[in-house]
C-alpha cells in the first residue's frame, strides 16, 4: 500500500461549525490531548450521502477525534456502531498501531451523537476503508504532539526519540522516558489537522494485520452486553402499538376501552399512532390484544407470484452504467447467443434482535437508546417528530443485535420518542417478530435480463445487461468483453408508480447479490455451451489481475480439476467485486433429486480486500456472509398478498441452520500494497450463483430464480 | 437486587407467590404465575441476558436451564419453575471464572452481534450435560433449533466440541 492511498484527506479547520453540545462534552472530559480530523474527498460515499441526505449547509463536523487522557488511556470517538461486524476491535487495533500504545489502553466510544463526530451511518462496508484513514491520521497527529512534548520534557531532539508501548524514550538512553500519561498530564491541547501527517509504513505494522478475537466477547458470553431492549430507566413504560393488517390499510374505527380497563394501562392515541403502555411489556401486549380496531383495506394488489409481471409493467427509466464497443458488432461476431431472465424475491433482514428503542423525553431534551445503524439519522428524524432542535436530542446506539442494512430505518426510535413525550415517562418499544417482518425494508424483488454471445473460440463477444429494481451495485461486468452495455434501473419505491407493495432498502451488499447471481449464472451457461470448464472459461475471458488472482486462489485451495459442466461432481464457481474487494467462491453441493433439497458440503472463498486490519475478524465476516447467503440462495423469500405480509415468524421464513453449513475455508489474499477495502459484505454476493452453478454441475438443471427452493429445483429437474 | 416483592398494579389481584432457585440463589416472586418466564426474568428480576427473539420458541435466544435442561423461556410459564432450579447466562460465571463453554465461545470467536449467544451457550450446556462427548453431527443436531443470523455456526460447533474436551464429562 502506498501511504498516499491512505491519505487522500482534505484537512481543513472547521472549528466554528463544531456543535456546541459536543464542545461542552469535550470540556467536561478534563485534561489531555485532543485531536480533530475532517475527512475530505476520500470518503466519497459519505460525501455523496451528505448531499443526498440534504440538510442545507450541513451537517458539518469532524469525522474523527481522539483523546489521550491524563492517565495515558486513548479514546477514539466514532459515530460508527458495533453490530457484530467487529469495528470495536479493528478500529482500536488501528489506533494502537499508529500510536504505538498497548491495545488494552485503547477504548472506542461508538454511536453516541452526544459524544461522537457526525457520521452518515454504518453500512456499505465503509468503516475501515472510509473512516479508518481519518482515525489513523488523528492517531499520527497525536503521536506527533506526544513527541513534541517529550522532546521538551526530556530536552532531547525529536529525531532521537522512540515511541513504544505507550512510552517515549531517548533512543540513546532508555532511562530517559515519559509515559503518554505523564506527557498528557496537566495539558489541555487541541489540535486540528491542517496538514497531512506522516503515517507509519505498513511494513512496520505489528498490531494491524494480527488476528485478534473480539474485544466485546466477554461481555457477550456473560450476558452483560446490553442491547437497546435491555436498558431500563426508573418509571419507564413498555409500549405495544396497534398495527394495520396490511400496508396501505387505513384505520377506520378504534375502541381502546377494553385495554384501558386493565389496571395500570395507559393508552396513547395520536392520529394513526395508537399505543398501549404498561410497566410490564407482556401486560401491554395482552392489553393491545383487547383493542378493537377496524381498517379499510386496500384493493388486493400483487402477490409474490405476480410481482415480477407487475414490476415489468412499472418498468422505470434506466441509465447506462457502463458500455463499450458496439452491440451490433458483438451480435455479428457471436456464433452462439443466449437470452435469459433472472429473478429474485423479496428477502428480509431478520436480525435476531428486533428493532428496539428506549426513549426518555424531558422538557427540552431527549435521550434515545436505539438499535440503529445510523444514530445521527435517527437523531434528526426524532428531533423533527417531537419538535426539538437536533442538538437537544441525543441518540445512543448500544450493542446492536445484527443490522445487515435493516437498521438504517429508525421507525421504532421515533415511536418510542413520540410516546415518551406523550406520557412524560421513559418508554421502551421492542418490536415483535411479526412487526419486524411487516416493517422491514426488504431487499427488493428484482429482474435481470441478459443477452450475451460467444464466438467459436469461447470468447465472450457480446454482453447486453439490464437490471431492474436491484440497483446498480455490482451490475457493471468486469470480463474482457469487447462489446457490452450495462443498464441499471432504480430500485423502486413503495406504492404508487414505484412498484413495490411495501418498503424496500439496503440489504447486505445491496444490489450485488442479484447482479452477481445473474452475471455468474450467465457466464456458466456460456461456458457449458462452449464445452469449456467454467474456471478456464472465466480465466480466458478475464483481464482484471485481481479477479484472476482470487479465482486462481480459490481453485488452488479447492483442488479444482477442469471438467465441462455438468460433470455430476456438483462443483460450482462464481466471482465478483464488492465494496472494493474481490471475491471468488467454489462449492461442492449435493442435490436430493426426490426432495429437491440442496446441501452445500464444502465452500472455499478467496477474498482480496487489500490490507487486512484484523485477519481473524475478516475471516469471520467471510464465514458469516457466506452462511447468511445460503438463506437467500435456498429458502428466504417473503410471501405476501397485496400489502399483507404472510411471514410473521421463523416457522415459515427459513434462515440457514447448523445442518446447512458446509465446511468453510477462507483464503485471504496478501495485498498489503492495496488500501483496506470492505469486508462485511463482499463474500455474500457470490452465494446465489455459486450454488446455482453447483446444482447445474450436479444435475444439468439450471435455476433462474432465487431462492432455489425444493419446489423450483424439482421443476428445473423436470425440464433438464 | 431482585425486585421480588413488588407486584405490578395489573397483577395485584392474581399475584402468586412463586419460589425457585435462580442462579444458585433462592428467590421468591409475587407475580402472576401465568406470565412467561422470559418476561419475568427480563423485567421483574432484571436479568436481561435472556433475550427476546421471536416469542414462539423458533429461535432459541431466550433459552435458559430448568433443572439442567435447556428450555425456551418464552414458552415457559413462571409457575412451572416453582421449586425448580433455573440458570440463566448470568449464572454460569462462578467467582469471576468463566464456564468452559463461555471460554470456548470467546476463544473461537463463536459470535458476532452476540444476541443469540446466551441462548446458544445454554443450549450447548444442556446438550453437553446430556451427552458429554458428542460427535460433530450430534452437536449440529442438538443446536439445530437455535438461530444465528450473523453466521457464526461453524465456530459455535467448534467451540462446543472444544468445551466438551475441556470439561471431560465434568460440570
Amino acid at each position: 500500500m502506498r501511504t498516499e492511498d491512505y491519505l487522500a484527506l482534505d484537512f481543513k479547520d472547521s472549528m466554528g461549525l463544531f456543535p456546541q453540545s459536543r464542545r461542552e462534552f469535550i470540556k467536561s472530559l478534563g485534561g489531555g490531548i485532543f485531536i480533530f480530523v475532517t475527512l475530505g474527498d476520500l470518503a466519497i460515499g459519505q460525501e455523496a450521502g451528505r448531499q443526498r441526505g440534504g440538510r442545507q449547509g450541513g451537517p458539518s463536523d469532524f469525522n474523527a477525534y481522539l483523546r489521550i487522557g491524563e492517565d495515558g488511556r486513548v479514546t477514539g470517538f466514532t459515530g460508527k456502531i458495533e453490530m457484530g461486524q467487529g469495528p470495536i476491535t479493528s478500529l482500536a487495533q488501528m489506533l494502537a498501531e499508529e500510536l504505538d500504545t498497548p491495545l488494552d489502553t485503547v477504548e472506542m466510544v461508538m454511536g453516541d451523537t452526544g459524544r461522537c463526530p457526525w457520521d452518515m451511518g454504518t453500512f456499505g462496508s465503509m468503516t475501515t476503508r472510509s473512516f479508518g484513514p481519518a482515525l489513523l491520521a488523528a492517531a499520527a497527529e497525536a503521536k506527533a504532539v506526544l513527541l513534541e512534548l517529550a522532546a521538551e520534557a526530556l530536552q532531547v531532539p525529536q529525531a532521537q526519540l522512540v515511541a513504544q508501548d505507550g512510552v517515549i524514550f531517548d533512543g540513546q538512553n532508555k532511562e530517559q522516558r515519559r509515559t503518554y500519561g505523564q506527557l498528557a498530564k496537566g495539558q489541555k491541547i487541541e489540535r486540528h489537522l491542517k496538514a497531512k501527517p506522516t503515517l507509519k509504513e505498513v511494513a512496520k505494522f505489528t498490531v494491524v494485520g494480527k488476528p485478534l478475537v473480539r474485544r466485546d466477547g466477554r461481555d457477550k458470553v456473560t450476558g452483560k452486553a446490553q442491547f437497546a431492549g435491555d436498558l431500563r430507566e426508573p418509571g419507564m413504560l413498555y409500549a405495544k402499538l396497534l398495527r394495520p393488517p396490511a400496508h396501505g390499510a387505513k384505520l377506520k374505527t378504534v375502541d381502546t376501552a377494553p385495554a384501558k380497563a386493565i389496571a395500570g394501562v395507559q393508552v396513547v392515541q395520536d392520529g394513526d399512532l395508537v399505543a398501549v403502555l404498561h410497566e410490564l411489556p407482556d401486560v401491554a401486549e395482552a392489553a393491545l390484544a383487547k383493542v378493537k380496531a377496524e381498517f379499510d383495506l386496500p384493493a388486493p394488489g400483487v402477490d409474490d407470484k405476480t410481482i415480477f409481471d407487475h414490476l415489468l409493467k412499472t418498468n422505470p427509466q434506466g441509465r447506462a452504467v457502463s458500455e463499450g464497443g458496439d452491440l451490433a458488432e458483438g451480435k455479428k461476431l457471436a456464433s452462439k447467443t443466449f437470452e435469459q431472465t433472472y429473478l429474485n424475491s423479496y428477502v428480509a433482514h431478520a436480525a435476531m434482535e428486533t428493532h428496539s428503542a428506549l426513549a426518555k423525553v424531558e422538557q427540552d431534551k431527549a435521550t434515545i437508546w436505539a438499535s440503529t445503524q445510523n444514530p445521527f439519522g435517527a437523531q434528526s428524524e426524532i428531533a423533527q417528530a417531537i419538535g426539538l432542535p437536533a442538538q437537544n436530542v441525543r441518540v445512543i446506539a448500544p450493542f446492536v443485535g445484527g443490522g445487515f442494512g435493516g437498521k438504517t430505518r429508525n421507525t421504532q426510535a421515533v415511536e418510542a420518542a413520540r410516546l415518551s413525550k406523550a406520557v412524560g415517562k421513559p418508554v421502551q418499544v421492542v418490536w415483535s417478530r411479526a412487526e419486524e417482518f411487516f416493517y422491514d425494508t426488504f431487499r427488493p424483488a428484482a429482474i435481470v435480463k441478459i443477452s450475451s454471445g460467444i464466438d467459436g473460440a469461447g470468447k465472450v463477444v457480446l454482453w447486453d445487461y439490464d437490471v431492474l429494481y436491484a440497483g446498480e451495485r455490482g451490475a457493471a461486468q468486469f470480463y474482457a468483453i469487447p462489446n457490452h452495455r450495462t443498464t441499471a434501473r432504480p430500485s423502486g419505491r413503495q406504492g404508487g408508480g414505484g412498484g413495490h407493495p411495501f418498503a424496500t432498502g439496503a440489504w447486505r451488499a445491496p444490489g450485488n447479490n442479484t447482479n452477481t447471481f445473474a452475471r455468474e449464472s450467465q457466464i456458466d451457461i456460456m461456458a457449458a455451451a462452449a464445452g469449456m470448464d467454467p474456471v478456464e472459461f472465466r480465466l480466458k475471458n478475464l483481464s482484471d489481475s485481481r479477479v484472476i488472482r482470487v479465482l486462481k486462489a480459490a481453485a488452488d485451495r479447492f483442488g479444482w480439476t477442469p471438467a465441462k459442466a455438468p460433470s455430476k461432481r456438483g462443483y460450482g464457481v462464481a466471482c465478483g467485486m464488492d465494496a472494493g474487494s474481490y471475491v471468488a467462491a467454489i462449492v461442492e453441493a449435493d442435490v436430493d433429486a426426490k426432495k429437491g433439497t440442496v446441501q452445500v458440503k464444502r465452500l472455499v472463498c478467496a477474498q482480496d480486500m487489500g490490507l487486512v486490519v484484523n485477519p481473524e475478524g475478516a475471516k469471520i465476516q467471510v464465514e458469516g456472509a457466506t452462511t447468511m447467503g445460503l438463506g437467500y440462495a435456498l429458502t428466504e423469500e417473503v410471501r405476501f398478498q397485496g400489502g399483507k405480509v404472510q411471514e410473521t415468524n421463523f416457522d415459515t421464513y427459513a434462515l440457514p441452520r447448523f445442518s446447512w453449513v458446509p465446511k468453510i475455508e477462507t483464503v485471504l489474499i496478501e495485498a498489503k500494497d492495496s488500501p483496506p477495502a470492505g469486508g462485511g459484505e463482499p463474500a455474500i454476493i457470490v452465494m446465489g450463483a455459486v450454488v446455482a452453478n453447483a446444482i447445474y454441475d450436479r444435475t444439468g438443471a439450471r435455476l433462474f430464480q432465487l431462492p432455489m427452493t425444493p419446489e423450483r429445483v424439482l421443476a428445473a429437474l423436470q425440464k433438464a | 437486587m431482585y425486585r421480588s416483592d413488588k407486584p405490578s398494579n395489573a397483577e395485584k389481584n392474581m399475584a402468586d407467590s412463586i419460589s425457585f432457585k435462580l442462579n444458585d440463589k433462592p428467590v421468591r416472586l409475587s407475580v402472576d404465575g401465568d406470565r412467561t418466564l422470559l418476561w419475568v426474568l427480563r423485567t421483574d428480576v432484571g436479568l436481561t441476558g435472556t433475550k427476546f427473539g421471536c416469542a414462539e420458541g423458533h429461535c432459541g435466544a431466550c433459552t435458559v436451564l430448568v433443572d439442567g435442561v435447556a428450555v425456551r423461556s418464552c414458552l415457559h410459564q413462571v409457575k412451572d419453575v416453582k421449586g425448580k432450579e433455573v440458570v440463566t447466562i448470568e449464572g454460569l460465571e462462578k467467582d469471576g471464572k468463566l464456564h468452559p463453554i463461555q471460554k470456548a465461545f470467546m476463544e473461537h470467536d463463536a459470535l458476532q452481534c452476540g444476541f443469540c449467544t446466551p441462548g446458544m451457550i445454554l443450549t450447548a450446556f444442556g446438550l453437553l450435560k446430556a451427552n458429554p462427548s458428542p460427535t460433530r453431527e450430534q452437536v449440529i443436531h442438538g443446536m439445530e433449533q437455535n438461530l444465528c443470523r450473523c453466521g457464526a455456526h461453524t465456530r459455535i460447533i467448534d467451540a462446543i466440541q472444544s468445551a466438551a474436551g475441556e470439561m471431560k464429562g465434568g460440570r
